[in-house]
């Protein structure tokens, strides 16, 4: 509604944001994408074991694979839980209104 | 060893405690402390419920069997998880924007609010969740029988422990999943619940894993090299069953009922999603950490033929370890209850909203629009409909005989459930997704999962043998685990691809050729975009600032006077001493009601929930706000139309009214001038007639003086009446035309001839006779008639010293014109109008005729086709005649 439209500039006038803040919110944009890229960084990893010979000589240990697993799984919740933190911590409460872009 | 009433009396202290738990949060969160019941940490423990009975005892079955292939189950949910900023936090905004009741619900409002994707979603979810439903009735059942088994006193009835079950199950379900009708459909005490189940199977599970790994194996080191030794100690994978059931896992995530209903439904900020995308990862790695140690170590110490799935219980037992085992006992029955409960909720909102609602609503007829009336249905819908699941899993149990490998059954679920993705994904990416496409997509997916997996699945008998042998009717491209001549794959592989593959493919072309209905287009826009259309995440805001809002916003609607006289008395009334009002339900909708008198229901419906709902406004809303304005704008421009219609029919009856009067006025000028034109003559005539009669000895010459007196008299009466007469013939349309032919030249001369004859003022008239050589045909004598009429009135009004007369001829626009000018003073300009009316006269003082005179010569030339009138602009007195046309003969 127009209500915030003429309210809102009318209390506060717009004020050119400080500049530094606009290379901040360009580090948390790429942060974003960098958060959109571990699914599909994850979803490789996870393919790997189907690449290990699964007869023959090279057959990989299962003490190796489950390793190799809980290993990348792990990595995944570290690396996603930093990427949370980070976004959290630059983006403060805005974060959420960040339209996709 | 634990005696069965020992486990049955622990088992319903913790089912009492679980009671305790979730009443006391309905509690807290009907006071509005829900602080603690809103922590991300409550959202993620609550999305545990993906970990049922399945994972707790099936996984180590699952990797006994076949190896590490388990994992697959929580690698799709964790890159799904992982990938939240993709879909997932589009989901949840969505829901939340559209407050959706369930995935029927959300694919429903997607595709335009059809009740039929709705009806079509509920029964895939049924068919699919029931035996799952079963799955865990059997679980608690299995471990029950085990601790059975082992204590030799008592030994229940088959089955009847899963009865008892499920009833339990449904009392709780129905307690505490229908209290109330909450707009947003939370159920903070069934999530608290869950959330204290979902720690305790976490912990049960690990503490048997951990007894495992040190208590028996004997550590790490030892745990791994048992491993490989194993009969599954080498990485053996199918490859395909490996990629279809991480994609399956991840796509049955987003489209299980329970977990749509814990993930979107009872989301209380979309925050929450940041630490769940990390959390619940997490927590399905502890969940699965222990499962292959487990299975190796029961493969190994476990009796050949013991059933694998039962490992986690059975092997504490056979240790000895009986606290142990009970605590597993209790992970495995928080694992079975917390998703049946959850399912059951889930399930019976789906029924509920949309089998059951639509017919009763319909068999009511308008009866219905009481709204405590419906609530109470509702309510009472959901407890039949939480009933009715629960029964329906009770009996799948019972029919299915509880044979069939735990895993399978769980997997076929998954399979049938996915079958909503390309509908979901579809309606949240692509706007051009339509209903008739979802219903096509929906349809064929549906009938591939029944016919490829869950009717072979469900054993022999279910499908005739030949028809597996040889396909349907005998076509081999139509066997149910062989599809289009394509052999040799995993059934499950082999149905997930054709199903999900040809249904994705229905879903695209018959959206790409079907159209959609306005609604659905703009549902569609609303749930591709809705970053653009909603709000961000709000945080718990105060509710005195919302009202504060709606201060604002009604002040300008109401006026200020009245909002705050308004909001005065709904605070007064609600007992606060504050000076705004809390904004409960029934202050909004006294608000909502006020506003609308102002502005119309659906605009002030959605312009409180802008401020309150903190969700975006339905696309209903905003049709209906339309429909309001544009009511109000045809009613507008039907108004504006009116008037301009009422002000020219103002106007035009001002003209005539103003024309009445001055017809009336020169009507009495007339009548007096009339009079006064008849009784002269008449006064002559009596007075001359009387001296004839009444004196003797008239001389001969003044006898005949008088009587030529009378005569002149009475003949200048016969023309007053002869003209009378003249005019009401012309007008009456009497007249007969004589029509013959003549030259202007020769009209114009007889004319000036008789106008100027016995005149005692010299009237000089110019005229240019060679422009006047034009053969006419038409009524001459009257046409001289109207030349004679404007040359006398020429002579008689010319009030120049030298009075001139100029007769002009020239072509205008193709049509002969004579022009008759004078160099007098002309005629006053607001006379000019009237002066071709009867009886009009310039003034009385020049009074000659009647002032018929032009009244005649408009009619006349009107009669003859032509036309007369006032020539303004220029020096003197001048008139126009028009010739009419064809009057004038070409040739001459």
């Amino acid at each position: 509604m127009s209500r915030s439209a003429g309210e809102e500039t009318g209390r506060n006038p717009v004020q050119p944001p400080p500049v530094f803040l606009e290379r901040q919110s360009y580090r948390r944009r790429r942060l974003m994408d960098a958060a959109r890229l571990l699914p599909l960084m994850g979803a490789a990893l996870f393919a790997v074991p189907l690449l290990w010979p699964s007869e023959g000589a090279g057959t990989v240990r299962m003490s190796a694979a489950i390793t190799y697993v809980f290993g990348v799984w792990a990595i995944l919740i570290a690396v996603s839980a930093l990427f949370g933190r980070a976004t959290r911590q630059s983006g403060g409460h805005q974060i959420g209104q960040e339209t996709e872009r | 060893m634990t005696s069965l009433n020992v486990l049955v009396a622990v088992c319903m202290t913790y089912v009492i405690l679980l009671f305790g738990v979730a009443f006391a949060a309905d509690r807290l969160s009907s006071t509005g402390r829900t602080t603690w019941l809103r922590s991300p940490l409550v959202y993620t423990l609550s999305l545990s419920i993906y970990c049922t009975a399945w994972t707790f005892y099936g996984a180590v079955g699952y990797a006994a069997r076949s190896g590490l292939e388990f994992v697959t189950i929580y690698l799709g949910p964790t890159l799904v998880m992982i990938g939240w900023w993709w879909g997932l936090r589009k989901l949840v905004r969505v829901g939340r924007s559209q407050r959706v009741t369930s995935i029927a619900d959300l694919i429903s409002s997607r595709y335009g609010k059809s009740n039929t994707l709705a009806v079509c979603v509920t029964l895939l979810a049924v068919i699919g969740v029931t035996p799952y439903i079963a799955l865990q009735l059997q679980s608690i059942t299995l471990s029950f029988d085990i601790f059975a088994e082992a204590d030799p006193v008592s030994r229940p009835g088959e089955g009847s422990s899963a009865f008892w079950v499920a009833g339990g199950l449904a009392v709780f379900a129905i307690l505490f999943g229908t209290r109330n009708l909450d707009a947003n459909e939370r159920h903070h005490g069934v999530v608290t619940a869950v959330a204290i189940e979902a720690v305790v199977k976490l912990v049960a599970l690990l503490a048997v894993g951990i007894f495992v790994v040190w208590g028996i194996a004997g550590g790490l080191g030892d745990t791994l090299s048992r491993i490989d030794a194993s009969e599954i100690g080498v990485w053996q994978v199918d490859h395909g069953r490996w990629a279809t059931i991480t994609f399956l896992a991840a796509a049955a995530f987003v489209c299980l009922p329970r977990m749509f209903q814990v993930m979107v439904v009872e989301n209380d900020d979309e925050r929450h999603l940041r630490t769940a995308a990390w959390a619940f990862p997490l927590y399905l790695m502890l969940m699965s950490l222990f499962v292959v140690p487990i299975a190796v170590v029961g493969l190994e110490i476990m009796p050949k033929g013991a059933n694998p799935d039962m490992f986690v219980l059975t092997i504490p037992l056979a240790q000895g370890q009986e606290t142990l085992a009970m605590l597993s006992f209790l992970g495995g029955f928080s694992s079975a209850t917390s998703m049946v409960i959850v399912a059951a909720m889930a399930l019976s909102t789906m029924v509920s909203n949309h089998i059951v609602m639509p017919i009763w609503l319909n068999a009511q007829g308008s009866g219905a629009s009481v709204s405590g009336d419906v609530r109470s249905v509702v309510l009472y819908a959901r407890r039949v409909s939480i009933a009715a699941v629960l029964a329906l899993g009770y009996f799948y149990y019972r029919l299915s005989g509880g044979g069939a490998a735990l895993a399978s059954i769980g997997l076929i679920a998954f399979a049938g459930i996915a079958q909503i993705l390309p509908a979901l994904v579809g309606g949240l990416f692509w706007r051009g997704a339509t209903r008739t496409g979802a219903l096509v997509g929906l349809t064929v997916g549906f009938v591939l999962w029944l016919y490829t997996l869950l009717l072979p699945g469900m054993g022999a008998g279910v499908i005739a043998p030949s028809v597996m042998e040889d396909g349907l009717f005998g076509f081999s491209w139509l066997r149910p685990q062989a599809l289009f001549g394509i052999d040799g794959l995993d059934p499950m592989v082999h149905s997930v691809m054709w199903s999900l593959s040809l249904n994705t493919a229905a879903f695209c072309i018959a959206s790409l050729l079907s159209f959609p209905s306005p609604l659905e287009r703009l549902q569609g826009a609303q749930f591709v975009n809705v970053f653009d259309h909603s709000a961000g995440p709000r945080g718990w805001t105060g509710s005195v600032a919302q009202s504060e809002d709606l201060m604002i916003m009604s002040q300008r609607i109401m006026g200020a006077r009245e909002a705050q006289e308004f909001f005065h008395s709904e605070a007064v009334a609600q007992g606060s001493r504050a000076y705004l009002p809390e904004p409960n339900p029934a202050f909004l909708e006294r608000l909502e009601r006020e506003l609308s008198g102002s502005v119309g229901a659906a605009t002030a419906h959605a312009m409180i929930g802008q401020i309150v709902g903190g969700s975006s406004v339905s696309v209903e809303d905003l049709l209906a706000v339309a429909d309001e304005s544009a009511q109000l704008l045809e009613y507008s421009s039907r108004l504006e139309a009116k008037s301009a219609e009422l002000s020219r029919t103002a106007r035009k009856l001002r003209e005539a009214n103003e024309k009445l009067t001055q017809i009336s006025l020169q009507k009495d000028a007339f009548l007096s001038q009339i009079s006064h034109e008849l009784r002269t003559p008449m006064t002559s005539i009596r007075a001359f007639s009387e001296i004839l009669r009444d004196t003797d000895g008239l001389e001969p010459v003044e006898k005949t003086r008088y009587a030529t007196i009378i005569h002149d008299e009475a003949l200048r009466l016969t023309r007053l009446l002869d003209d009378l007469l003249d005019l009401s013939v012309l007008e009456n349309g009497q007249v007969t035309l004589n029509m013959g032919q003549g030259r202007l030249v020769d009209i114009l001369d007889r004319a000036v001839a008789t106008a100027l004859t016995g005149t005692d003022r010299a009237l000089r008239v110019r005229r240019h006779r060679g422009a006047e050589r034009i053969a006419l045909r038409t009524d001459l004598d009257r046409l001289s008639q109207v030349f004679i009429n404007l040359i006398s009135n020429a002579q008689k009004y010319c009030d120049a010293a030298d009075p001139e007369l100029t007769i002009t001829v020239h072509d205008v626009g193709g049509r002969i014109v004579v022009d008759l000018i004078d160099n007098g003073g002309g005629i006053p300009l607001d006379a000019r109008k009237m002066v071709f009316e009867k009886f009009a006269r310039v003034s009385a003082e020049k009074a000659g005729g009647a002032g018929l005179g032009l009244a005649i010569c408009r009619e006349i030339m009107q009669r003859l086709g032509g036309d007369v009138s006032y020539l303004s602009g220029q020096e003197g007195g001048a008139f126009r005649v028009s010739l009419p046309v064809g009057m004038e003969i070409a040739a001459q």
